[in-house]
């Protein structure tokens, strides 16, 4: 299957568009970069710290998309259900996977917007001091997969309900999963009761380990494998999820 | 034009449509009556691709709408029941984007635009958002959609529902100015709309086609001479069956 299609770049036209066509682009633009703002210099104690160091900086990301990225996602196949409007998309000469593509890279380009906006406080950071600006671009690199990856389970929750709110929770809790997976309290709990291979199997689905690496400004082949399995697979189970609504 | 093949669709254990067949050729208009929950939106919704039928398809234009989906739904202009559309977009980008969609670039996309304004008549409203748009602008909207292309085979699921007189009398202009060049599918379960655009009729009740004819055949199966009677005759035998057999 063509990534790009002319129909799959109407579509991404028409997703991107949306978001600025309502209120919604800017009230989460500004309190995207609001919460990360806050939670960089207020939290962390950026300044404090007295170090130019973009480490609390990045810290943020996998928490800051957690709650935003569903929001950012939600609408897009529920509220094609609800609307019905969904009964003219399929019904254009379009492939169900031409429209999926679509809504991914609108979500995405948009969730990417959102992190490249966080910019001044790199400037702040070079102006104060001389930090590793290979580092900066690995943790970026970083944060725009991680949210690919989150918009790519926001997509598929999305298709499972003609109800935003419940397609928001039932995101955030997949990518709340991939964010804990490998996190010693979660993995003692599953310690109790779970063969080793099954443990072993949770941890490697964590998110973390790939995010830290990037940051560290090592680009690792299997970083980007994992990325790109969590969001094939998620958009595999979206397309299902949407075909056999169809034939139910 | 249009060639359905014993189109049959189960949902679980209920089964919505059992064993239809039908066609449309070029100039006619195809009228399906029946009553709510007869099956005509399902039937309409499997002639158009958007939902895989059972058993049996619909042939479009040579291409099987199952085997040959994409082919198909160049063919196919469909206006669906309640016409849905993005509330968010206006006028104008809703209709540059369905032309996006249709294939249509540059110059003759623009062109495709203007004309499907000025065809439903939306100068007035072509820069507001579809969200402040009356229920009578929205279904022409959606009718510029659905003729946006040229299409040969045009679908309508009760393309009138909703609307005051003036605004039927307006869609059903729309309709019949465009009937000699297509091959039109109307469903309704409003009677006058059949006396008033439609060649021919089917009428449909409890999955099946229990009447099939012009509109002044259909009449003259009852006394009366009116159509709402031969319809509820019909329609309301139908019912007591399926309550006996079951």
């Amino acid at each position: 299957m063509k990534l790009c299609s002319a129909n799959t770049w109407e579509i991404f036209k028409r997703e991107f568009r949306a978001y600025f066509e309502s209120p919604v682009a800017y009230v989460f633009l500004v309190f995207y970069l609001m919460l990360i703002g806050f939670l960089t210099f207020f939290v962390s104690r950026f300044y404090e710290a007295n170090q130019a160091d973009l480490k609390y900086f990045f810290f943020w990301f996998p928490w800051v998309n957690l709650l935003l990225v569903p929001a950012a996602t939600m609408r897009l196949w529920s509220e094609e259900r609800r609307t019905g409007t969904i009964e003219l998309l399929l019904t254009f000469p379009v492939t169900l996977g031409e429209a999926l593509l679509g809504k991914f890279w609108a979500a995405w380009a948009f969730m990417t917007l959102a992190t490249v906006l966080t910019f001044p406080i790199v400037i702040t950071t070079t102006w104060l001091g001389d930090p590793d600006l290979g580092a900066i671009a690995g943790g970026y690199l970083g944060a725009i997969l991680l949210a690919g990856a989150y918009v790519a389970v926001g997509v598929w929750t999305s298709a499972m309900t003609r109800n935003q709110v419940i397609s928001y929770v039932v995101a955030l809790v997949v990518c709340l999963f991939l964010a804990l997976a490998g996190w010693p309290p979660v993995m003692d709990i599953v310690n109790r009761w779970a063969p080793s291979w099954l443990v072993s199997a949770v941890a490697s689905l964590s998110v973390m380990p790939h995010y830290e690496s990037l940051q560290r400004g090592v680009v690792d082949f299997r970083d980007l494998l994992y990325y790109a399995s969590v969001i094939v697979l998620a958009l595999f189970g979206c397309y299902l999820v949407l075909e056999n609504r169809r034939t139910a | 034009m249009l060639d359905v093949q014993h189109l049959q669709k189960k949902f679980g254990l209920i089964e919505a449509v059992r064993d239809i067949s039908f066609t449309v050729t070029k100039g006619e208009i195809l009228g399906v009556l029946g009553p709510n929950g007869a099956g005509k939106s399902t039937t309409m919704r499997m002639i158009t691709g958007f939902l895989p039928p059972t058993s049996g398809t619909a042939i479009i234009g040579g291409y099987d709408i199952v085997e040959q989906p994409l082919q198909a739904k160049r063919l196919i202009g469909y206006l669906p029941e309640n016409a849905p559309l993005y509330p968010e977009m206006t006028v104008t980008g809703f209709l540059d984007f369905v032309a996006g969609i249709r294939g249509y670039r540059g110059a003759e996309r623009r062109r495709r635009v203007e004309s499907g304004i000025e065809r439903c008549r939306l100068e007035k409203v072509r820069h507001q958002t579809i969200e402040t748009l009356s229920k009578g602008y929205r279904q022409r909207v959606c009718f510029a959609q659905a003729v946006l292309h040229d299409p040969q085979l045009l679908v309508m699921d009760e393309p009138t529902d909703g609307l005051d007189p003036n605004q039927k009398h307006v869609v059903r202009e729309m309709i019949r100015s465009m009937a000699s060049e297509k091959a039109i599918l109307i469903s309704t379960h409003i009677l006058e709309e059949v006396e008033a655009v439609c060649t021919r009729a089917i009428i449909i009740a409890d999955g099946r086609i229990i009447a099939e004819g012009t509109p002044a055949e259909l009449k003259a199966r009852h006394p009366s001479g009116r159509l709402d009677e031969v319809f509820r005759m019909l329609t309301r035998s139908a019912a007591e069956q399926t309550v006996v057999r079951r």
